[in-house]
C-alpha cells in the first residue's frame, strides 16, 4: 500500500457532526460515522487514506479540533556549480 | 493501517510533520456555539492571528452581548466584557489608557448594529485606533431568532413570520457602507467563512489590521465578516453556508470597500 502524503486526526469526542468538513474536503475522504460520541453526535472520520494534508477540513472546522499533518518534503541534496 | 469508524490509524505518523493544529491562544473549553456556527471559526481566526504576531501579552478583547458573549472563556489573551452594544466605547477607553497595547472589539449585529449604533458611529468618528470585529448573521440569535436591522428582504424570523417586508419593517443598514464614508475609518472590508478559501481571507485581513494597529497606524480598522446562524435560519450547517452563497452574498458583496492607507515612515 502507498503511503498517503497527509493524514488527520479528529478529537471525535468533541465533534459536533456539522458535516462542513465533509464537504470542505477535496478529496471526499470523510464521512459521517454512523456511532455516536459522548454528546450524542455522529462524528467526522476520516475514512478514505487519500489525504493530502491540505488542512481545508481543519480551518473549516468551528470545534478546532483537526488535527493536520503532512509529509515531510524529501530534501534534494544541491550538487555544488561546477565553475566553468 | 487499520480503518475503523473512528478513522484511519496511521502507523507512520513520526515520519511526518504537524502542519495544523489548535493555536495555543485559544483555550481547550468545548465551544457552547451550535454545531457549525460560524462564531467558533472566527473566534479561533482572530487568536491563530494573535499567536502569528506573537502579541499574546499585549492583546486586549472586548467581548459582546450576545451569541458570543462567553468569547473570554475561548480566548487566552486579557480580555473585558462590555455593556450591550457598547464594545467600541470601552475599547475606546482601554487604547486610550494603554496606547502601546492591541485593542480589538468583537460585536454580532444586534449589538453593533442595532443597539450600539451611536457607539460604533462615534468610535470611527473619533478615529480610534482599535480593530472593529462585526459578526454579521442576520438574526438575533441568542434570544431565539428575532428580526435584526441587517435581516434581507423576505427573510422568515420570529418576528417576521412572513418574511421581511420592507414597507412594514423598514430596510436592512448597510453599517459597513456607511463606516467605509467616514475619515476616521483606515481600512473597511467585507468577508465570510463559508469556506476553507474565505477563511484563508478573513485572517489575512485580520493579520493586516493587527500588524497596521502595531505599526502605529491611525483609524479604526473594521471588518465585516457575513456569517451563518444554522438554527436561527432553521437551516442544517451545509444548507446555511449555500444559502449564504446563493441569497446573501447577492446583497452583501464580498471584498475590500476601503483599501489600507500606506504608512509614512515617520509614523512608524
Amino acid at each position: 500500500m502507498t503511503k498517503s502524503s497527509g493524514h488527520i486526526i479528529i478529537n471525535i469526542q468533541k465533534c459536533k457532526g456539522c458535516e462542513l468538513c465533509i464537504i470542505e474536503c477535496p478529496q471526499n475522504g470523510m464521512a459521517l460515522s454512523s456511532n455516536i460520541n459522548q454528546n450524542g453526535y455522529h462524528y467526522a472520520y476520516l475514512a478514505e487514506d487519500i489525504c493530502t494534508g491540505c488542512t481545508n477540513c481543519a480551518l473549516i472546522c468551528p470545534e478546532a479540533i483537526i488535527k493536520v499533518y503532512r509529509k515531510k518534503k524529501s530534501k534534494i541534496l544541491k550538487q555544488p556549480v561546477s565553475t566553468l | 493501517m487499520s480503518i475503523s469508524q473512528e478513522g484511519i490509524h496511521c502507523n507512520y505518523l513520526n515520519e511526518m510533520d504537524l502542519v495544523w493544529d489548535r493555536p495555543d491562544t485559544f483555550t481547550d473549553t468545548t465551544l457552547h456555539y451550535c454545531p457549525g456556527c460560524g462564531h467558533s471559526v472566527i473566534n479561533r481566526l482572530i487568536m491563530e492571528s494573535v499567536q502569528e504576531l506573537n502579541i499574546e501579552e499585549k492583546t486586549i478583547g472586548v467581548a459582546p452581548v450576545g451569541c458570543s458573549v462567553f468569547a473570554y472563556h475561548y480566548m487566552f489573551i486579557d480580555m473585558q466584557e462590555a455593556a450591550h452594544g457598547r464594545a467600541s466605547a470601552v475599547a475606546t477607553g482601554i487604547k486610550r489608557i494603554l496606547p502601546d497595547r492591541i485593542v480589538f472589539s468583537y460585536q454580532g449585529d444586534g449589538d453593533l448594529a442595532a443597539i450600539g449604533t451611536a457607539e460604533t458611529i462615534h468610535t470611527v468618528n473619533r478615529g480610534e485606533n482599535i480593530l472593529m470585529l462585526f459578526i454579521n448573521n442576520g438574526i438575533y440569535g441568542m434570544t431565539g431568532g428575532q428580526m435584526s436591522p441587517t435581516t434581507l428582504k423576505g427573510s422568515i424570523t420570529s418576528t417576521s413570520p412572513d418574511g421581511r417586508d420592507y414597507n412594514q419593517h423598514g430596510y436592512p443598514l448597510d453599517i459597513t457602507k456607511i463606516i467605509a464614508q467616514m475619515p476616521g475609518s483606515a481600512y473597511v472590508t467585507r468577508q465570510s467563512v463559508d469556506s476553507a478559501n474565505a477563511v484563508r481571507k478573513t485572517k489575512k485581513a485580520m493579520m493586516k489590521s493587527l500588524k497596521y494597529q502595531m505599526d502605529g497606524g491611525r483609524g479604526v480598522c473594521f471588518i465585516e465578516i457575513v456569517s451563518n446562524c444554522p438554527s436561527g435560519w432553521k437551516m442544517t450547517p451545509t444548507e446555511s453556508n449555500e444559502w449564504l452563497r446563493n441569497e446573501i452574498f447577492n446583497h452583501y458583496e464580498l471584498g475590500d470597500i476601503k483599501q489600507l492607507p500606506k504608512l509614512k515612515t515617520n509614523e512608524i
